[in-house]
């Protein structure tokens, strides 16, 4: 018997369909769509004649995010290489070097004017003329202007493209920037997917959300999609119930650790780190860092390698960067979408048990 | 005489650019370019020493994982904690993961198209395929109707006219030697490696707390104390099963069957035959042990009856044709890193004479020999020192090729090694495990100790990332990072030229290598590709000035 669904589209085959449904249900919930929109996702998918062409690039970077990226389950990565999009230039997996790859990127950008999506990896060095980074005979900030200002979108995917990420940190000796920020092309086509690394999950829900509805997701004002980026790490946090009972770890290895306790004295930054960690783990749901017993480091935030750290500082006095962001987020986005309405009623929410939580937390140390 | 420039170096972690001459269809003489700076030596500083592990790791998403475990080794040190069994029992099994995740990816996707002809594939007949791999593996799945729906589904996708990654690359090549059969067998296995790689990913996660990028390690030892239970541990176990089934059913095997084809390349690549590991998997909590499961060692002369003990305090780094300010005693401030881009003569080929400085990378010498570091002085340093099951799967490879043991030194050897350590690590893996449910049925659930940060102090943390010796040097003062520094493995191989004009590993072991098509380097691919280059950690660090790393030895 052939299996079928292996040579046969997704969608297009009970058995693949069987799957591709599973993932059209998930990226619907992502999203924050009702569960409806999976048959929606799955015929937009793939019904187009010919695949999105993607241009992967590559500057100040660790290529995590690539990693990450081929951790895509439901679709696969493979269907998502084969079927889905067509990844025509990135340079960790393709056959092509030197000369060859060139001819690859410029042939995309040349075919695909205003149709190809740019998903950058990495940050741009921009002090002394952009110098600290070079790839064929031009210098990255060179390369990332003449890739992204065609772009029909660039979707930042980690910390690094969307805002600078680690090499940007105080004194960024490189002149570090984001890719919007370093290029100073118009914020519109701009999609900033921060998280070090950023998570499959988020990044394939934008690109079927691009293929959906042919425009970009609703974005707070950091350019995040307000459907990953709406709600805290602590308004789902599975230790949340320790929070409220005012039980804590005091210090790894004991009782409160072993016992699985809130980790916001060990310096915890999900009550400000706005990010879908707690309800979309990583690696297909198999674990993510507080489940391993680690505090969030807040590594989706802008400048969090400033602003979070030291990790293992609880910063009880700061003002939440966030709530001001959500704040802010309900009135630029000005349409009440549920997603909307959802973030600013958590965060509200979360304010009021916040403050509780300090407080508590202020009596045991007396 | 012929100049060839590939900028980018692709299916790569980073930045490199290879610049060679060719005479007579062979390589004369050869350049490595490092082309990213990224300056952590600098922006670590001052930071609170505990956040180091968590900084560092950002040096490398694809060997994930290694720079945390080598980094808090090295405050563990530097805050002298000696960590809980348990403890070193995760790290490793942390480690080991990233290596069953990290070779398979690099022998299919970063490597394999290097040797497998995509195109040729197109005219394999089912039939013939399924009879090649029954006669090379014990893949269940390796049947005529799969190899038929890879086959259509690969005609597919080349149908569309959209080839994506595929699109300029070198097919056709007279260097592809492989049949038709063959090559549908390895795009076949090359989509199930993309798949089964998730599952490795998966299997770091469940301690490491997500991959890439793991978030469980802490000076003193792991944050896991919650979750040492029958669940994660049986996960684990049952993962790596199925992770195990692969690489010993499959990816050795395309290793075996792909060898024959390209036994000439036993006989290119070798480089200087110097080989340095700092080891592997510490078998006991003390700092810096010897007691490991891959031994530390130096190998000169591709002498492996002869290894030594390794030194730390022995490494230098070179920069006279690095890209940084090169007076070596002339400006000695501590730990300032001062940048100085030349450029490359406006990209049109180096000339050393002219182009003195042509790379970000600087040139770690120990006791001022070039050294190689990777799979392959791992296996030879553990081979040398006796490990049987080291032993046995190198001479039975050997055996099985009817390849004599310099066989080794070359190429293939690298991608030899870097498969055949796969499989004992793996195995080793099994042991910990049982050893880690041992310690816990015995009640003993330390995961964790507490410690106090000096006020000043200093400490180091060696270690072995998939690509090869690693080691992180931390000074403190002030309770915060005073100067911190990596030597990372493609530092050491991707070196340039050293203060004395020596070549650096993958220069050296370009030399003599065909290219029978300048315009399609393909050939040079497959050496650089052996070494499995990690370019974003090699561009970094030690203080070029002062060459610290002697500094916080002598301390």
């Amino acid at each position: 018997m052939l299996l079928k669904d292996e040579i046969i589209s997704l969608g297009k085959h009970d058995v693949a369909r069987k799957d591709f449904l599973k993932f059209c249900t998930a990226t619907a919930a992502i999203l924050g769509l009702p569960s409806s929109f999976s048959e929606v996702i799955a015929k937009e998918v793939t019904k187009a004649a010919k695949r999105p062409p993607v241009i992967w690039m590559h500057f100040a970077e660790c290529t995590g995010d690539t990693e990450s990226f081929i951790r895509a389950t439901n679709p696969n990565i493979t269907d998502v290489v084969l079927d889905i999009v067509s990844v025509d230039y990135h340079e960790t997996i393709m056959a092509p070097s030197g000369d060859a790859a060139h001819k690859s990127l410029e042939d995309s950008i040349h075919n695909n004017k205003g149709k190809y999506i740019v998903i950058a990896e990495g940050a741009v060095p921009t002090k002394d003329n952009g110098i600290y980074l070079t790839i064929g005979n031009k210098t990255g900030l060179e390369l990332a202007t003449e890739v992204c200002k065609d772009a029909f979108a660039v979707l930042c995917v980690g910390t690094c493209s969307s805002f600078g990420g680690v090499q940007a940190q105080a004194p960024n000796p490189t002149g570090a920037k984001g890719v919007m920020e370093a290029t100073g092309l118009p914020p519109e086509k701009f999609v900033h997917l921060p998280g070090c690394p950023h998570n499959v999950k988020n990044s394939i829900a934008t690109i079927v959300h691009f293929l959906l509805f042919n425009k970009l997701p609703a974005l707070d004002k950091d350019r995040r999609p307000l459907f990953a980026y709406g709600e805290t790490i602590h308004d789902h946090c599975p230790r949340r119930n320790h929070f409220e009972k005012g039980e804590f770890v005091e210090q790894f290895g004991d009782e409160g650790d072993r016992n699985r306790w809130c980790l916001y004295k060990m310096g915890c930054k999900g009550p400000e780190t706005f990010h879908n960690c707690s309800k979309v783990l990583w690696n297909d749901g198999t674990n993510w860092p507080i489940g391993a017993g680690h505090g969030c480091n807040g590594c989706s935030e802008k400048n969090f390698w400033d602003t979070m750290t030291p990790f293992y500082e609880r910063l009880p006095d700061r003002t939440p960067i966030g709530a001001v962001t959500a704040n802010k987020i309900a009135v630029a986005v000005g349409t009440a979408t549920a997603v909307g309405i959802a973030a600013h009623a958590a965060i509200s929410a979360k304010k009021g048990r916040l403050g509780k939580g300090d407080n508590e937390d202020k009596k045991e140390d007396v | 005489m012929a100049r060839v420039i590939i900028d980018p170096i692709t299916r790569i972690e980073g930045h490199l650019r290879i610049e060679v001459e060719v005479e007579n269809g062979k390589v004369k003489d050869a350049y490595s370019s490092g082309t990213l700076f990224r300056g952590f030596e600098i922006f670590m500083r001052d930071r609170d020493p505990r956040d180091a592990w968590y900084i560092t790791q950002r040096a490398c998403g694809v060997c994930t994982s290694v720079h945390a475990i080598a980094s808090v080794k090295c405050l563990d040190h530097a805050f002298n904690v000696e960590i809980p069994e348990n403890a070193r029992i995760i790290r490793n099994l942390i480690m080991g993961a990233q290596y069953l995740h990290d070779h398979p990816i690099h022998f299919y996707h970063l490597h394999a198209l290097d040797w497998v002809d995509v195109v040729s594939a197109l005219s394999a007949d089912p039939q013939k395929t399924a009879a090649f791999a029954a006669n090379h593996n014990n893949s269940p799945k390796d049947s005529v109707n799969h190899f038929k729906n890879v086959k259509a589904r690969l005609k597919k996708f080349v149908d569309s006219g959209q080839l994506g990654p595929f699109a300029n690359g070198y097919w056709g090549h007279p260097a592809y030697k492989l049949p038709p059969e063959a090559n549908l067998m390895a795009v076949s296995h090359y989509l199930d490696a993309l798949e089964l790689q998730k599952k490795a990913a998966q299997l770091q996660a469940i301690f490491g707390g997500k991959n890439p990028h793991i978030q469980s390690v802490i000076p003193g030892g792991v944050t896991v104390g919650g979750i040492l239970d029958v669940d994660h541990i049986a996960s684990f176990k049952f993962a790596m099963q199925e992770i195990m089934s692969f690489i010993e059913n499959v990816y050795i095997p395309d290793v075996l069957a792909v060898a024959p084809a390209y036994l000439d390349w036993a006989g290119y690549g070798k480089g200087h035959g110097n080989y340095l590991a700092w080891g592997l998997f510490p078998q006991d909590t003390k700092h810096h042990t010897k007691n490991q499961t891959f031994p530390d060692g130096v190998i000169y002369g591709s002498d492996i009856s002869k290894v030594i003990d390794a030194d730390t305090a022995k490494v230098a780094e070179h920069v006279k044709h690095s890209w940084y300010e090169g007076a070596e005693a002339k400006h000695p401030k501590e730990g300032k890193t001062e940048p100085k881009y030349t450029g490359l003569n406006d990209f049109k080929g180096i000339d050393i004479n002219k182009n003195e400085k042509y790379s970000w990378l600087k040139s770690p010498r120990y006791e001022d020999n070039v050294m190689e570091v990777g799979p392959l002085a791992r296996v030879l340093v553990a081979y040398g020192r006796g490990n049987k099951d080291v032993q046995e799967l190198v001479n039975g490879t050997l055996k099985t090729l009817g390849a004599p043991a310099a066989a080794l030194f070359s190429t293939l050897g690298r991608t030899a090694a870097r498969a055949l350590e796969t499989v004992f690590i793996g195995h080793e893996m099994e042991k910990w495990v049982d050893e880690l449910i041992g310690n816990i049925s015995k009640g003993n659930v330390a995961t964790a100790k507490s410690y106090e940060i000096p006020d000043s102090g200093f400490g180091y943390g060696t270690t072995e990332a998939p690509r090869g010796a690693l080691g992180h040097w931390i000074e403190i003062k002030n309770k915060k990072i005073k100067n911190y520094q990596l030597v990372v493995p493609t530092t050491w191989n991707g070196s340039p030229r050293d203060d004395k004009g020596r070549r650096g590993p993958f220069e050296e072991s370009l030399i003599g290598t065909p290219v029978a098509d300048a315009k399609r380097p393909l050939e040079i691919l497959r050496t650089i590709h052996s070494f499995d280059p990690c370019i974003a950690c090699a561009v970094h660090v030690i203080d070029p000035q002062t060459n610290e790393i002697h500094k916080f030895k002598v301390v």
